[in-house]
């Protein structure tokens, strides 16, 4: 366990310092210096000078790039350039509404995919199964903006049911947001559907064919505590992890629904800082996005271990 | 699969061709399939040819008849530049059904180069992209195409870039992991006893037996292409103006559904569902052939 621990923390570590040097790299390709371009092409000399001497940008890359991780490390994102402010504070608003409507859409997919999967498994090779499945992968591969707009004509504009905007009031209460975070919740839903049903759908398709299922069966216990206590515990292992790989394609989603129903979160944050050009915005945005991944997947692993005795002992090695 | 790749070597020519017959007759058989070649050859035929036969030229203004309501002359409407929205949707495939099948060519050939040299050769090359792969993975598409676009600046080629070098590596991961399969196999055995380098083994011996799992993967690709394509045209770095590009068009005009002007973005959205579900089926018709 301590060894699979080690393994998969060094994993995290590399991931992220992988990622670090692309999100670096990506910012230095930005052509030109950026105390001429923050201040335009009639400033003085000796101020671009002095602003890039502030800045940092006049020294050498290895430098610059140790400094910013260091920095980023310890919670100094650094300063934006469109806002002339720290960015750290952006970002963090950002990441908790971020937060709040990635949790409204998880609440509404697990349940509702794990349903589907154990559905379309226990309809094993039968219509409902196919259904479910091509319905689900459809849904998967529908860009979010496009069942956004679907969604926001019948239900925001036709049936007037729900706001076309993911802003809530000020002072709304718990019940006030969750109105508003209804509809934009609903397009990330469907595109994290597919997957996570197609998993579950797997996981009980193995179970249910698995030695100890026919042995419960053969001993004569109901068919509905069968299902529970033997087939759908072990058909929910795999299923732990994909949801949480699933975060990094929610961010991605988060960058269109956030700007489709004008709502600012982290997604519409990295999407205005790359209109600015608002380089240290969008790296500490990315880098950050990485980071969450980073933590949910190293979770996911971590409960998967501890759910699957095979780990837990270190059989699995 | 592994029945089929086990002894090429011996298993006469004809067999092979007769299998080949009767993996297309199932492939035509499924209903999954067919609809989905329909669709997809619907909206290709409209990017080849949906330009000569358009009621209206999708560029061209009409500051009289702006923003007017689905009618016979106009039977989708028109925008708020008072461009045929019918016009529009029609020739609005011929870009990104460029971009996107370009960029998933060049990403699977590149990821299957790759991938056969992982999976061959193993050791350092395969450890160490392998990580990258998995930082790679860490990170949405989206996101990353995004950065790269910023940084090298948008047009149409640095999109098809963008996207095959990150799918690339996606694509070598499905080619390497059947690869380490095909290479314990007897006919690979066999190559090297007749002494062949490794590069005819990898490229004459191995590909052909995984082609049909990386024909399946360059489907599901192209799916994905094209969402990431009409995503990034969405929010400003995919297709540029003044292409009728279905998701440039829902970008410039999604500020007016709340006026209740639908139908300039409604049939736009259609037609993106319409085609990434056609891909889509397609793949699924694919995927249920070549894995039995």
């Amino acid at each position: 366990m301590a060894r699979f621990l080690l393994k998969r923390v060094a994993l995290s570590v590399i991931t992220l310092w992988l990622l670090s040097v692309i999100v670096f790299t990506a910012g230095q390709v930005l052509p030109g210096n950026v105390g001429r371009a923050m201040l335009g092409p009639f400033a003085d000399q000796r101020a671009v000078d002095a602003l890039n001497h502030e800045m940092g940008t006049d020294r050498p890359l290895l430098v610059q790039y140790g400094g910013w991780v260091s920095r980023f490390v310890r919670g100094d994102m650094g300063r934006s350039y469109a806002y002339r402010a720290p960015v750290a504070p952006f970002v963090g608003t950002a990441l908790a509404n971020s937060a709040k409507l990635a949790a409204v859409a998880f609440l509404l997919v697990v349940p509702f995919s794990l349903f589907m999967g154990v559905v379309a498994a226990l309809h094993f090779g039968r219509p409902a199964d196919r259904i479910i499945m091509v319905a689900g992968m459809s849904a998967t591969i529908v860009p979010e903006f496009v069942s956004g707009i679907i969604l926001i004509l019948i239900f925001g504009v036709w049936l007037k049911w729900l706001p076309i905007s993911a802003t809530w009031p000020a002072g709304s209460g718990l019940f006030g947001q969750l109105h508003h975070l209804l509809l934009p919740s609903i397009p990330l839903v469907l595109v994290l559907f597919g997957y996570i049903a197609r998993m579950a759908r797997a996981g009980t398709i193995e179970a249910l064919d698995a030695d100890y299922t026919r042995t419960a069966v053969l001993k004569g216990l109901p068919q509905g505590t069968v299902l529970w206590r033997h087939v759908l515990r072990n058909a929910l292992l795999p299923t732990v992890s994909v949801i949480a790989t699933q975060t990094a394609y929610l961010v991605g989603g988060l960058v269109v629904i956030e700007t489709l129903f004008h709502y600012q979160g982290i997604g519409s944050l990295i999407f205005i800082a790359a209109n600015k050009k608002d380089f240290p915005m969008l790296e500490a945005g990315v880098l950050t996005v990485g980071c969450v991944f980073a933590v949910a997947s190293l979770l996911a692993d971590l409960i998967y271990s501890w759910l699957n005795p095979r780990i837990r002992y270190g059989a699995g090695e | 699969m592994s029945e089929t790749s086990a002894a090429p070597t011996i298993v006469p020519e004809i067999t092979v061709a007769q299998e080949r017959r009767e993996r297309l007759a199932q492939l035509l058989a499924s209903p999954t399939f067919l609809i989905g070649l329909a669709i997809v050859a619907f909206w290709s035929a409209c990017a080849i040819f949906g330009h000569s036969v358009v009621p209206y030229d999708p560029y061209a203004d009409d500051m009289l008849n702006t923003l007017l309501a689905p009618s016979r002359e106009h039977p989708f409407g028109t925008d708020s530049l008072g461009r045929d929205v019918l016009s529009r949707v029609i020739t609005g495939s011929r870009d990104i059904l460029t971009v996107a099948p370009l960029a998933t060519l060049l990403g699977t050939l590149g990821g299957t180069v790759l991938g056969l040299f992982m999976g061959y050769s193993r050791g350092l090359l395969d450890e160490v992209v392998s990580r990258i792969v998995d930082a790679l993975l860490a990170l949405p598409t989206v996101i990353v195409a995004l950065l790269a676009l910023v940084a090298l600046g948008t047009s149409k080629m640095t999109v098809v870039l963008v996207i095959a070098f990150g799918f690339a590596p996606i694509i070598a991961r499905t080619v390497r992991a059947a690869v380490l399969t095909e290479r314990e196999l007897d006919y690979v055995a066999a190559a090297k006893l007749r002494l062949e380098g490794p590069l005819h083994i990898m490229f004459a011996e191995i590909l052909p037996n995984v082609a049909p799992p990386i024909l399946v993967e360059t489907t599901v690709r192209l799916g994905y292409a094209i969402f990431t394509v009409a995503t990034l045209s969405f929010i400003g770095f995919g297709i540029q103006p003044p292409s009728p590009d279905w998701g440039l068009s829902i970008s410039a005009n999604y500020g007016l559904i709340g006026g209740g002007y639908w139908w300039t973005v409604l049939f736009d959205g259609l037609a993106i569902a319409s085609l990434v579900i056609g891909v889509n089926l397609l793949a699924d018709g694919l995927e249920g052939v070549v894995n039995g």
